[in-house]
């Protein structure tokens, strides 16, 4: 996607989304989220939890053959049916199978994404049956003919009043049908006929124990008890990674997954079905319940569709841990404004979904919405698997910018550096903001000109044809002087003989652009008595990480590793002003250096305020600082930032300082690096923006720590945002 | 799916469980967690000495009721409640009687296990669901909830741990009473 056209017909799109469907994701995703950080805090160990659950699945990937044949005959010693599944099509056959056999003509559902996967409706409509839904959101949805906007809770999108008049519309009742008890009602009472005259009950399944043949179904509304109770015949449809070993490896699970989706301690119903079971059937003409007992027919379909290929990619085989709880979906600030419509695949949705659809449906499909992920890593801890959910999307964005269409092809190639296909299939506004530490060194160098010329109109106009900035935005003003000429005229640091000494990262941003932030840091380490270097330091990778870039940002981290060497070697510490770059040093260099060399740079590196707290709590003197009478500062952390748990150590330090400091809770402030500044996405990034302006509507003074979360403030405040080290800075 | 309904806090502190007389045992750690937390999770809890049972179901049953046969000494359900319904029966029922093989303190869940005598339907079709609950058959966390129904499902039986009513947001905002009960009682047998 790279012609203007395309942007062009992209934001469009958008447009229509947040227009249309945005205000009742919004409410509901942002709904869940907050449920969810309520939810997890009740639970003591929730960490160790999040960390049982992930072993699980580790365990269970690493031997899904061999647990492929325990379920078959653990099911099989019961008298069921178990049948894998080489592809949707295989898989469709085979439903089609059991129905026709059954002489079925009704089938009813219980939601279930694996049978969205396969399509299986339209399969069964070929064979002749009927097919109902029973979920109540997958019914309003079978109505309006649409697919779903959640993984969790699909017609997510659909108001009390949208779907109202869809029912009012399509069936046309006595009495119109106005309040959500009223559509319920009549939604039941409507299907409740169904489930009465239905053959074959279909469900998908949470989790399969491979040693008893459990299925746990994890659910609320009763429609999947009723759809196996009610019918004779039950096919159940689950993905092979959803075996585990043992059933009592389900109870990590059982605790996580209603907390991490909805925000549910539990949902109403987990039920745990060892088929065929004792329940009786129910025949809708029979004298009495018991005249259905042992009539109970099982088929499982255990679906591989692509993931046993998953499971042999190191990359993409983490998302086979992925227990579709939504987690990563309703912390995403882009997904809680443009909802699955948008930032969703042929079937699923959500940041996790690019590892999916690549999987299953291929890069195609992970294409057309793998740029929703900024990798802003808010997803990353509400993981109750701990899926590195944006490196998945990383991963998937570097083979696309490599124009791997097929499948699998990458793991016979291996990985070409992007310099080779930069030339070629390298969209032209990825290398731009791939690029970025190079345009800041040629501004810096040619300003104020530089800034004339990218402020002339016609410029603005050719930037967002030629490379998709938006015209809208402004862009940053380089300074003549930067910070380390700055620094260099100044005679280096005034500060000799200290106990520590520090390296003062010059990320682009700071050396060139905000270069006030930069000398506001180093008159505060030296006040606080360390010693400051600021050594020419290559840029982190950060921009072409972000843009999937991916061997681009290894050399870079390479780079950076070896320039780093002496200063660790000579005992230094690393302090980062921009948060962006710190969550490198911290968190991505680890997928991207060597074991050692990467723990080597995270354990030295700091980002600003947290080596500030750690001075004053060592003894440093505050009073150097400048204090405040309990003046009110609002401040946005930034989003990877917060994911490393660093926020706080602004917060206390400017509270110990004598500010009366209030925090924002959005997400993400919606700029997340360049997105924002991309033509197709600044609708969304303002969109995602209105959180936060109203969260700070009536603040005075705002500050934030990441360079984006300051240009998108100050964008949606119209006035000049700056980091909070200027406000405690001693005086020049 | 619902909404929030299940995360809300009380005031445990202040609730006392309801209980027509005034001889009833003193609350166990577990009992008192048990009623907190199935009634944060939507349920109405009571609790009965086995010789009040009878006038606390009568108290709870809306006819026309249905019911499973409950399986502890000295207890038996109202006649009241048809045993073995049709299906038609049990979709016209108010009120259905079941059993919990066990339930699970810190999330006021309640396991019925489905048997020939259509426990599984009776708890899922009638809108309000009384289960009865022997004290003894509590169980402090999930991992021991789970570990009682992977004895069951060893055994080849089917459990559903139920917590509070069944619920939906799937119509835009949040609804009691999706496919399954509006309304959940749970009868603690506090000398069973």
């Amino acid at each position: 996607m790279s012609g203007t056209l395309d942007r062009e017909e992209k934001a469009a799109r958008i447009r229509h989304l947040l227009s249309t469907e945005g205000d009742s994701v919004e409410r509901n995703t942002q709904g869940f989220n907050r449920g969810r950080y309520d939810a997890v805090a009740d639970l003591s160990d929730y960490e160790e939890l999040k960390s049982q659950a992930r072993a699980v699945k580790e365990d269970a990937i690493a031997r899904l053959p061999e647990l492929i044949e325990t379920v078959r005959e653990s099911v099989q010693s019961r008298g069921g049916h178990v049948y894998l599944a080489e592809d949707a099509a295989d898989a469709n056959r085979y439903v089609r199978e059991v129905v026709e056999s059954e002489n079925a003509d009704s089938v009813v559902k219980s939601k279930s994404m694996t049978s969205e996967e396969i399509e299986v409706n339209d399969a069964l409509r070929e064979a002749g049956a009927e097919v109902w839904e029973t979920d109540l959101g997958e019914f309003v949805l079978q109505v309006a003919d649409e697919a779903p906007s959640h993984i969790v809770a699909p017609a997510i999108h659909k108001s009390e009043a949208d779907i109202a008049e869809l029912f009012n519309a399509h069936f046309d009742p006595d009495e119109p049908l106005e309040t959500a008890d009223d559509l319920t009602r009549f939604a039941r009472e409507y299907l409740a006929e169904r489930i009465a005259g239905a053959d074959v009950g279909m469900t998908g399944a949470n989790f399969v124990a491979a040693d008893t043949g459990t299925l746990a179904l994890v659910t609320s509304e009763g429609n999947a008890r009723k759809t196996v109770a009610a019918t004779d015949t039950h096919v159940a449809v689950a993905g092979v990674e959803k075996l585990l070993p043992r059933f009592e490896d389900v109870a990590p699970f059982v605790e996580l997954i209603g907390r991490s989706g909805t925000g549910q301690d539990i949902t109403s119903y987990v039920t745990f079905l060892t088929p065929p079971g004792d329940a009786p059937t129910m025949d809708f003409e029979d004298d009495s319940l018991s005249e259905g007992a042992d009539n109970r027919e099982f088929h499982l379909v255990l679906l591989d569709n692509g993931r046993m290929e998953m499971r042999e990619d190191d990359q993409l085989r983490e998302t086979l841990y992925c227990i579709r709880c939504s987690a990563c979906a309703n912390s995403c600030a882009n997904f809680q404004h443009v909802g699955g419509h948008a930032f969703g695949g042929e079937t699923y949705s959500g940041g996790i979904a690019t590892g999916w659809e690549a999987g299953v449906h291929g890069l195609d499909s992970a294409a057309e919405f793998n740029d929703f992920c900024t990798g802003c890593t808010r997803c990353v801890n509400q993981c109750p698997v701990e899926i590195d959910i944006p490196w998945i999307n990383t991963v998937v964005r570097d083979r696309l910018n490599r124009g791997e269409s097929n499948k699998f092809d990458f793991l016979v190639d291996g990985l070409t550096p992007d310099e080779e296909t930069e030339s070629g299939g390298l969209d032209l506004q990825k290398r731009l903001f791939g690029n970025f530490p190079t345009l800041a060194r040629l501004g810096s160098a040619t300003a104020p000109v530089s800034n004339w010329v990218a402020r002339a109109p016609g410029t603005r106009a050719l930037a967002e044809r030629a490379l998709g900035v938006d015209s809208r935005r402004d862009l940053p003003e380089f300074q003549r002087e930067s910070l380390r000429e700055w620094f260099a005229a100044r005679g280096g640091t005034t500060v000799r003989d200290a106990d520590r000494e520090a390296v003062l990262y010059p990320d682009p941003y700071t050396d060139y652009v905000a270069v006030e932030r930069g000398k506001a840091a180093v008159r505060t380490l030296e006040a606080l008595g360390v010693s400051v270097r600021i050594p020419d330091l290559p840029a982190s990778g950060r921009a072409p990480l972000s843009q999937g870039m991916i061997s681009t940002a290894e050399s870079r981290a390479e780079a950076v590793a070896d320039a780093l060497a002496p200063h660790l070697d000579a005992d230094r510490d690393v302090v980062v002003i921009e948060p962006s770059d710190l969550a490198m040093f911290r968190a991505d260099y680890r997928k991207l250096l060597p074991e050692e060399a990467a723990s080597r740079i995270a354990d030295r590196s700091y980002e600003l305020f947290e080596y500030l707290y750690g001075l004053l709590e060592n003894g440093a003197d505050a009073d150097t600082l400048r204090a405040s009478d309990g003046e009110r500062v609002a401040y946005h952390s930034h989003c990877q930032q917060r994911t490393l748990g660093l926020e706080e150590y602004t917060t206390e330090v400017l509270g110990e300082l004598g500010y009366d400091v209030v925090s924002s809770d959005a997400e993400c402030c919606g700029m997340a690096g360049s997105f924002g500044y991309k033509r197709e996405y600044y609708e969304l990034s303002m969109d995602v923006g209105t959180d936060l302006r109203d969260q700070f509507a009536d603040e005075e003074r705002v500050v934030a720590s990441g360079t984006s979360c300051c240009e998108q403030l100050a964008a949606l405040r119209d006035e000049t945002v700056g980091h909070p080290i200027r406000r405690i800075a001693p005086a020049e | 799916m619902t909404d929030e309904h299940g995360t809300e806090t009380s005031e445990n502190s202040t609730h006392t469980i309801t209980s027509r007389d005034s001889h009833t045992l003193p609350m166990t750690g577990l009992v008192q967690q048990f009623d907190s937390e199935a009634t944060d999770a939507g349920c109405e809890v009571r609790r009965a000495a086995v010789e009040d049972f009878a006038e606390e179901i009568a108290d709870l049953l809306e006819p026309p009721a249905v019911g499973a046969p409950l399986p502890f000494d000295g207890v038996s359900l109202p006649e009241r409640a048809t045993t073995d319904p049709t299906p038609a029966e049990l979709e016209s029922a108010e009120t259905g009687i079941t059993p919990a093989r066990f339930a699970v303190a810190d999330y006021g869940s309640v396991a019925i296990e489905s048997t020939p005598a259509g426990d599984e339907q009776v708890s899922l079709w009638p809108g309000h669901h009384v289960a009865v609950l022997a004290e003894s058959d509590l169980v402090a966390d999930m991992p021991a909830g789970i570990e009682r129904v992977g004895e069951i499902a060893r055994a080849g039986g089917d459990v559903v741990l139920a917590t509070g009513p069944s619920a939906t947001a799937d119509m835009g905002e949040l609804v009691l009473g999706a496919h399954g009960p509006r309304s959940v009682s749970v009868v603690l047998l506090e000398d069973r």
